[in-house]
């Protein structure tokens, strides 16, 4: 590697000498795609690890039900299988070659894991144990439902992040936890790192490198009932957004099916996988309407149409807004050892024990299909298409390669996360051996970021974002949810700008630097908002229904006009667009029942 | 679920403070009343006082359910997260919620966590293996072998063990239950070949012997597992020298 030239060090205007960090790689994020890329690139380089929450607090940890793999383990299994599944599951807008790409390592990256010491739950042989998930099927979708999602009881999520964790400690990499990233240093498409706010002792510190990487999660937490964690506000595309770069496909948005009632909480889809029943006001497994063949295990926005409707009809239980998950037939022992978590979040959150009774759930915002546009080696496109930017990665939730397309099968989050931060560690190293220098640092590099800390410091409004952000989320779980239509989705794109005018005339309570929540509640929300604003334009722009993107008023899939990727920049206050076709090698789009 | 909803209780809600803003550096109590509803947790109604009440009431929060262990607090006096505490079942109309015992008071509800990571790289908490694993496929682990780690490796890393400990109350520099129970999670893996690694800061006076089984760590654990054991079994492995 090349040492730093000591000429580069340069004055970052604001910022003192001792808050500038060198590091030949600097990764916002601490979930399985940031932590997955700093474990490789930790084996040849100097790596730093900058996030918002101490490492195992990342939302990766929060996964439940499996990592997909055509490993074979249980019964026959073919990763061209799992691609088609895949492309089938993405409503045919994932990108084929990146698919391939996914399905073809998937093995590797189970195992690799299972090298790196995660306790998987085991075959009676001694194998990576698989179980069923939805969309994942047999034969190019002529079979039933294949055992191909790897896992640790329900606990799947928690167990990679661990183990990466422990094996980033292993091989020294530096964390900054509680570093809250404010904004990307690109000049001249040349990345040369990023501006962070030290959250316990207050100041803007500049992280700089060589190579900056992302893997800064979802953005679900946009809506009110949401699966995920209150961290996952969208900070990475918000960040490139700002940045002058595009964000792709953000119209869509997974619901997951089975929320947990009044919360939100993720109740696994495993629960499902392991042959939980869906119910109705009526008693009766409703899915039989909506997924004759596949029932429970259809895809999520299969499913979670399927809920949604079933509760805008009046047949939700009481005709209240949730309907019922049934697990008891499957006995106390297999929920116990296989589902365990699940009973203890529903006892411990709904007081429910799901041995005796059935688990009150609804849809909750859940996965961000849509993000950071980036190549298949997760590098950071800063045109959409084919230009990347010099020393700029993106992998995971927050970017948008593109495997998923319009809807994300189950435990192929896991994977691509773990799948594509191994790539772009490895895309990282061999960008390193080319000997880049540190680019120099712009004077006003902070500058921005400075602006906005002083600002919510000093602010003397009249808002509060408590009550900015409850609107926020509620109307977006009115209007932008599982159904959407062009009426509301125009008054919610209206009401949002007022609600930004709003949050321009905040004031915070708390005006000290140390640990200041009220602030980072502020800056949060203020890329919330970005993130809304992108995904309403684009749910407005999109006049089709595909995969989680449903439109009441364009009801069918039109691949004449929509079979293409969103390229969305914000230019002079505006949301403008650009697309860009679809890769497809193997599977042509086809009419998707199941 | 009956009653999720409808059922209101007024709750106060007694904090235990401390920041510059406030009374200098002293910690002081402050009250504040929340209207809750049957299934709001602690966090629900921390978060409302932050958000419409009090934006300088500090405390950590992410996952919001019971995984990441951010929000891990004394709420009447047990270790809990309060995240997966529901106020309904604490069963009084004035909660108590102060910063986890042990740790040093950055502000607020929010405590300095660094001892937990740094105690826990003494153990070295990774899968050490001499043998390399086979090309193309998985190391093989029996059912059994592998549900020995059963309790072990549901750590969540939230610090309600350490913190409930007298013996880290009096040694700062004593490892802790959080960190023995990762030491014995890769110990008792068929998997690991590093027993002599993990042990060599165990067996130290800030190591096990300082643990005299009290069990506090037992209570305070939010995920039910059991560290006081996995101490147990540790000292039992050393005392039988398999490891010498």
């Amino acid at each position: 590697m090349a040492t730093l030239d000591p000429e580069t060090i340069h004055d970052v205007e604001g910022v003192p000498v001792h808050s500038i960090h060198r590091h030949d790689v600097v990764i916002v994020g601490a979930g399985l795609a940031a932590m997955r890329a700093a474990v490789e690139a930790s084996k040849d380089c100097d790596v730093a690890v900058v996030s918002k929450v101490f490492p195992t607090r990342s939302h990766s940890g929060a996964a439940q039900g499996g990592i997909a793999a055509a490993l074979a383990n249980e019964e026959e299994d073919h990763w061209e299988w799992h691609m088609f599944d895949t492309v089938k599951g993405s409503d045919y807008l994932g990108d084929q070659d990146a698919i391939e790409i996914l399905v073809k390592e998937a093995p590797v990256v189970v195992r690799e894991y299972e090298h790196m010491g995660a306790p998987f739950s085991r075959t009676a042989d001694g194998r990576i144990a698989q179980r069923m998930f939805g969309g994942h099927t047999k034969n190019f979708g002529k079979g039933g439902a294949i055992l191909r999602a790897c896992y640790a009881a329900d606990r799947t999520g928690h167990v990679l992040l661990h183990t990466l964790y422990e094996n980033c400690i292993k091989n020294g990499v530096r964390f900054y936890p509680e570093f809250y990233a404010l904004g990307l240093i690109v000049r001249d498409n040349v990345c040369h790192g990023v501006v962070a706010w030290d959250v316990v002792n207050g100041g803007v510190h500049v992280f700089h490198a060589k190579a900056t990487m992302f893997g800064t999660g979802g953005h679900a937490r946009v809506f009110r009932i949401a699966s995920i964690s209150l961290s996952s506000t969208g900070d990475g595309p918000s960040m490139v957004m700002r940045a002058g770069l595009p964000l792709e496909d953000m119209e869509f948005l997974q619901f997951h099916p089975t929320g947990l009632y009044i919360h939100g909480i993720l109740v696994s889809e495993a629960a499902r996988g392991e042959g939980g029943y869906l119910i109705n006001d009526a008693g009766e497994r409703f899915m039989k309407k909506y997924a004759p063949e596949k029932m429970e295990l259809a895809p999520r926005d299969v499913t979670s149409r399927a809920i949604q409707t079933e509760i805008d009809q009046g047949r939700g239980i009481g005709g209240k807004d949730f309907v019922h998950l049934d697990l008891r037939h499957l006995g106390k022992e297999k929920i116990m050892t296989l589902l365990p978590q699940i009973h203890e979040l529903a006892w411990k959150f709904i007081h429910v024990d799901c041995v005796k009774d059935p688990i009150p759930i609804q849809p909750t915002a859940h996965y961000s299909m849509g993000g950071i546009p980036t190549d298949n080696d997760c590098r950071v496109l800063g045109d959409g298409k084919s230009k990347p930017v010099v020393g700029f990665y993106a992998a995971g939730e927050c970017a948008c390669v593109s495997v998923h397309g319009a809807n994300r099968l189950g435990t192929n989050s896991l994977l691509e996360a773990s799948l594509f931060g191994r790539r772009a560690g490895k895309a990282i190293v061999r960008f390193l051996r080319e000997e880049p220098v540190f680019p120099e640092l712009p004077v006003d590099a902070a500058k921005a970021a400075i602006a906005e800390i002083d600002s919510i410091l000093a602010s003397a409004g009249s808002e509060k974002t408590g009550a900015i952000r409850a609107e926020m989320q509620n109307r977006m779980t009115a209007d932008c949810a599982v159904f959407r239509n062009a009426t509301s989705l125009r008054k919610l794109a209206e009401d949002m700008k007022a609600l930004r005018e709003r949050y321009n005339r905040i004031r915070i309570d708390d005006k000290s630097r140390e640990f200041n929540m009220d602030l980072i509640d502020a800056l949060e929300l203020g890329r919330m908002l970005d993130i809304v604003e992108v995904m309403v334009a684009g749910a407005i722009a999109r006049e089709e229904s595909r995969g989680a993107h449903s439109r009441t008023d364009f009801s069918k899939r039109d691949d004449a006009k929509w079979l293409k990727h969103t390229l969305a920049w914000k230019k002079d206050g505006k949301i403008t667009f650009d697309y860009r076709p679809v890769v497809i090698t193997r599977f042509q789009p086809k009419e998707r029942t199941y | 679920m009956a009653g999720y909803e409808t059922e209101k209780k007024t709750i106060t809600f007694r904090i235990q403070r401390y920041n510059t803003g406030g009374k200098g550096h002293e910690r002081y109590w402050q009250e504040y009343t929340v209207e809750a509803v049957k299934g709001q947790s602690v966090l629900d109604c921390l978060n409302e006082i932050r958000w419409s009440q009090d934006g300088s009431l500090t405390f950590r929060r992410s996952c919001r359910s019971g995984i990441c262990g951010s929000c891990a607090m004394t709420i009447n006096s047990v270790n809990r997260l309060a995240c997966e505490t529901q106020v309904m079942t604490l069963g009084t109309d004035t909660i108590t919620v102060q910063p986890l015992r042990g740790f040093r008071v950055i502000k607020d509800l929010a405590v300095d966590i660094d001892p937990i990571a740094e105690k826990l790289l003494a153990v070295k908490p990774y899968l050490i293996t001499k043998t390399p694993p086979p090309s193309d496929q998985e190391r093989l682990q029996s059912q059994a072998d592998r549900a020995k780690l059963d309790g072990l490796y549901e750590c969540i890393l939230c610090g309600s063990c350490t913190s409930s400990c007298p013996s880290f109350w009096a040694d700062e520099e004593y490892l802790g239950p959080h960190a023995f129970l990762k030491a014995y999670r890769f110990i008792a893996d068929s998997r690991d070949e590093g027993a002599r690694e993990h042990f060599e800061a165990l067996d130290d006076k800030h190591g096990l012997w300082r643990c005299h089984t009290i069990f506090n760590c037992v209570e305070a654990c939010p995920k039910s597992l059991n560290p006081t054991k996995a101490i147990a079994a540790l000292k039992r492995e050393l005392v039988k020298g398999r490891i010498g």
